[in-house]
């Protein structure tokens, strides 16, 4: 070992979870024995929107034997709380979409829950639906971002390029469904389950209970993955395990089937994104203006923060003086669309990206030219007037990817190939170039102040307090590393504590790419302040027996920190302008395909994936992320489709809603840049949203170039390539 | 969904004692593997019957084998026995390429080709081929005997067969003669996915390359696995040319009727089996 040099940080130990998952010993929430529990089932409408007149319970079912939950029985506010409140726990009135919960059933078991839901109906009066976002005028929450004159920017400019952008649903299919169960306590309620944030799912009992914050308790249970699936959702399935809990004066388990999880739950917005772009000749973009509309669904869940999110992004990663993004969420009668990895920012990066194409064709340029020319660089500012002043990694990542795919000659090659008449396969490249903002947007994380705990225990180990939870990104094991690379002791020294609200600060949620970053960086002086207290106390001893005769001589010993906003980090919320995030990550893609003439199914053959990720503290765990968040993106951008008919999901299951299995995942070869971050702890940023972000325009572009076509909507699916290619004849 | 109050469940231990469990309750359900029931039955799309015969312990339904100038494929021979079988690999290797797409190895390993048959999808993977491969289909009640049925007369309707009442799938013949049988499967994915379209397809061709005879049948096209008979037509007595290719091809959407579903449409599916007969029979040509 090289003395002053990090031992932890920077090396891919084993994760603190693998022991537990490997070997089945990791207890899911279906898993857990709990004596006297019972099962809970949601009624749920069936409907996208009408007046409920009446729940019918069928006499011929004896209801002696179950427990029914209305909207009746809530003893708090019947809301689950979100930046709105505007969701019912359970429907008092007015159904506005197909899967709404208007009950909840709870029995001794399974069947007998089953049979009771079967003899519930409801008599409703049918209300017109709003099922499209382009038609609903119905706007929530509506963002302009201005720069410059865009006006002026577009009269000046030697030529405007126009073009429509779509993109649709997509469901995170976590492995593991939702689900959550509900214990009353003598002095409240004791809720565990499948969740990313102990906090709301806390905030949002209380108000429905009508308990203070104190009576409620919110554990999580291992988590089999989450993608921002499980941010806001378990806060209603927990609402109805208590509630039902609470009636009957037992533990209520709560879990969704694959089928009603699919149906329910939130997804990704589906959008559509209009850029007007002026371009100089020599390839310079001196105007962007960008409209967003996304599809909120039926209530305002977490809209107005991803709607946010998209618009920041929408200008992607160019430098330009006049730009003018007008963004708007409106409100439709399908199931709420809500957080889901990339928060946005896909959809609209999407839309830039195929943009950025198109105005290279328009000019004579290659896409990788045009993106060279105008890429945002160190003493550039974002749209929102952001100067960008250090770990700006986006030209590296760039010219990695370029390198690597051999960009500049392959694209080439293949933009001039002739075109066979009776070919089988047509291949294509593309590239893409972006970045994600880390931690919450504006003054977020300034109003939040994160805590983190890292205390002594009795036998002389570590243990780190966090409400951040572990779904399968690592980051129990990445805190650990944090917090022993800064105590100079072993990784096996230090655990995580499994989230729980009586025992965890609040950190603020998993989510935003900020749990490493933000959460890390607390982390990592709460450790450093236990340290140096330590070594105050033991000055002649080296600090794992410092801390062992602490624990023995003195006892436990905690230090709790928050976030400190940097002071220079300015946000004008109501004007929207200044430093949207603490810093970026950048990411850049190139995606080879072919295609199959006669099926138009697409192959990808070759898929670059590089990330500027600050620095990497587990390198295996962020090759994950960047792997797993680029499939997530490719099969997004040819693959996933959520069908709804009148505001009902038809393709409730794996077997019709569609995710890449190991044969359709390419090799993606992953290339780590690492700018650090001088305030993310040991230099990091966050990665966990920055894959989901390019490759599906990266993926878009290369069939475009195939078939020779403008690939506009996704999923790009073999029935619409073939209407594309027929289109173009 | 409505459940009967109770299933009574009954596993006979050999042909006999199927024959006679069904003969007492014709129309009984017949379980196999239970990949397609067991689903319909768990997601509410099918009633859980009063009456279920479970062959799954019926050993002489299981056999794979030669017989004389046939291969003999048991009804309960598992998709996964099908492509390890040294026998359906030597006089039916496209049965067993069928097979090895049928879902996920979890489903090749309780899925059977009696199942396949009798479950009757428009989009079971096997299918095709046994009508390309003219392959007869032996059902047994006990008081007739055995009975063979064409594949050709096997799938009646949507979701109806040739099966009566008391009827059970014995085995599977196919003529070891049989000219091989090329299988393509066009499906959403690369693995487990449920067919868009599929493709078997033979021919016979004269010393002097013209087509002798011709079978060419279709997965996910229609409401039973179908013979495009009026491209069969266009081909048989011909040179295999682009002449004949073409008038195959263009016979083809009289043969076949997809629809717009939740996989697909019907004018990628009429798109698609043309043009991979196109790209098949131009693979066959020189």
């Amino acid at each position: 070992m090289v003395p002053g040099r990090s031992r932890i940080v920077g090396d891919s130990p084993v994760r603190k979870d693998a022991f537990e998952k490997v070997t089945g010993k990791a207890r899911f929430v279906d898993d857990l024995s709990v004596e006297g529990a019972w099962v809970g089932r949601t009624v749920r409408s069936s409907e996208a929107h009408a007046r409920l007149r009446a729940i019918r319970f069928d006499p011929a079912f004896d209801w002696s034997t179950v427990v029914v939950v209305t909207a009746a029985d809530i003893p708090g506010e019947n809301v689950i709380a979100a930046i709105a409140d505007d969701q019912p726990c359970l429907v008092d009135g007015v159904i506005r979409h197909a899967a709404e919960p208007v009950a909840v059933i709870a029995a001794p078991d399974d069947r007998t829950a089953g049979e009771a839901l079967r003899h519930v109906s409801l008599d409703t009066e049918s209300l017109t639906p709003v099922l499209d976002h382009e038609s609903s005028d119905q706007a929530l929450k509506s963002y302009e971002i201005l720069k410059g004159d865009v006006e002026r920017g577009l009269a000046e400019a030697d030529l405007i390029v126009e073009g429509t952008y779509r993109v649709g649903h997509q469901e995170q299919m976590y492995i593991e469904p939702q689900g959550i169960i509900a214990i009353p306590r003598q002095d409240g309620m004791l809720v565990q389950g499948s969740l990313q944030c102990p906090f709301y799912v806390h905030k949002a009992l209380t108000r429905v209970l009508g308990l203070a914050g104190d009576e409620v308790v919110v554990a999580q249970t291992v988590t089999g993955g989450a993608f921002g699936g499980k941010e806001e959702y378990p806060s209603m399935i927990a609402a109805h395990a208590a509630l039902a809990a609470r009636k009957a004066g037992r533990p209520v388990r709560i879990v969704y089937d694959r089928r009603e999880d699919v149906r329910a739950t939130t997804k990704r917005h589906p959008a559509t994104v209009r850029h007007r772009t002026g371009v100089m000749r020599d390839g310079r973009i001196v105007a962007m203006d960008v409209e967003v509309v996304m599809d909120g669904g039926a209530y305002v869940t977490l809209t107005p923060v991803v709607l946010s999110r998209g618009t920041i992004h929408a200008a992607g990663a160019y430098r330009c003086a006049n730009t003018r993004i007008r963004s708007r969420a409106v409100m439709t009668n399908t199931p709420p669309n809500g957080a889901f990895r990339g928060f946005g920012a896909p959809q609209t990066l999407f839309a830039v990206e195929r943009q950025m194409d198109r105005v290279a064709r328009a000019l004579g340029l290659s896409p990788l030219e045009v993106r060279r020319k105008n890429l945002i660089g160190v003493g550039d500012t974002t749209a929102t007037g952001q100067l960008l002043t250090d770990s700006v990694g986006a030209r590296e990542v760039l010219e990695a990817v370029a390198t690597a795919g051999n960009v500049e000659l392959r694209h080439a090659e293949l933009e001039n190939k002739p075109r066979v008449d009776g070919a089988h396969l047509a291949r294509g490249l593309g590239l893409s170039v972006y970045l994600h903002g880390a931690g919450f947007t504006g003054s977020g994380e300034a109003h939040l102040r994160g805590k983190a705990a890292v205390a002594l225990g009795r036998d002389g180990r570590f243990e780190v307090q966090v409400g951040s939870t572990e779904m399968g990104q690592g980051a129990r094991t990445v805190l650990a590393q944090i917090a022993a690379e800064e105590l100079g002791v072993p990784l096996d020294d230090v655990d995580v504590v499994t989230p729980d609200t009586s025992i965890v600060p609040d950190s603020g949620p998993t989510v935003a790419s900020r749990t490493t970053m933000i959460v890390g960086s607390v982390v990592r002086e709460a450790a450093a302040a236990l340290g140096a207290e330590l070594g105050a106390a033991y000055p002649s001893l080296e600090l794992r027996a410092a801390a062992r005769e602490h624990a023995i001589e003195r006892g436990p010993l905690r230090v709790l920190r928050e976030y400190r906003p940097p002071p220079d980090v300015r946000w004008d919320d109501a004007a929207y302008r200044g430093d949207a995030y603490p810093v970026y990550g950048y990411g850049a893609n190139v995606v080879e395909v072919e295609v199959d003439l006669d099926t138009l199914q697409v192959e990808v053959t070759r898929c670059l994936a590089a990330a500027d990720v600050g620095k990497a503290i587990h390198p295996q765990l962020v090759e994950g992320q960047v792997q797993g968040g680029t499939l997530q993106a490719l099969a997004w951008g040819y693959l996933e489709e959520l069908v709804l008919k009148d505001g009902r999901v038809q393709n409730d299951r794996m077997t019709n809603y569609l995710i890449p299995t190991t044969l359709d995942t390419p090799p993606i070869e992953t290339i780590l840049v690492e700018r650090p971050y001088v305030r993310g702890p040991f230099g990091a940023k966050g990665v966990g949203e920055l894959p989901m972000d390019g490759a599906a325009a990266a993926l878009a572009s290369a069939i475009s170039q195939a078939l020779g076509v403008e690939v506009d909507t996704l999923p790009a699916t073999p029935e619409r390539l073939l209407d594309l290619v027929r289109g173009s004849r | 969904m409505i459940h009967a109050s109770t299933t009574a469940i009954t596993r006979p231990r050999s042909l006999d004692e199927a024959l006679a469990a069904l003969e007492k309750s014709p129309g009984a359900v017949l379980l196999a593997g239970g990949t397609d029931l067991m689903v319909a039955w768990n997601a509410g799309e099918r009633h859980l019957p009063e009456r279920v015969v479970d062959l799954w312990s019926v050993p002489e339904l299981a056999t794979i084998g030669v017989a004389g100038d046939a291969l003999h494929v048991g009804a309960l021979a598992t998709h996964s026995r099908i492509v390890g079988s040294p026998e359906v690999r030597a006089h039916a290797p496209a049965l067993a390429e069928a097979s090895r797409t049928v879902g996920a190895a979890q489903i090749q390993n309780r899925g059977t080709i009696g199942g396949n048959i009798a479950n009757a999808s428009p989009a079971g993977d096997t299918l095709p081929v046994l009508l390309a491969m003219d392959a007869t289909i032996v059902v047994a009640s006990r008081a007739r005997g055995e009975r063979p049925v064409p594949a050709d007369a096997f799938w009646t309707a949507y979701r109806r067969t040739a099966l009566a009442p008391e009827e059970l799938i014995v085995r599977v013949e196919i003529a070891r003669d049989r000219p091989q049988v090329l299988f393509r499967k066009v499906g959403t994915r690369r693995a487990q996915a449920i067919a868009k379209v599929s493709m078997a397809l033979s021919l016979r061709r004269s010393a002097g390359g013209a087509v002798e005879d011709a079978r060419i049948a279709w997965g996910s096209v229609a409401p039973t696995p179908v013979r495009a008979r009026r491209a069969e037509d266009a081909l048989r007595g011909k040179p295999l040319d682009a002449a004949s290719i073409g008038a195959a091809c263009a016979a083809l959407p009289q043969d076949i009727s997809p629809i717009d579903d939740i996989r697909s449409t019907r004018e990628y599916r009429l798109h698609v089996a043309m043009a991979i007969l196109r790209r098949a029979l131009s693979g066959w040509v020189g």
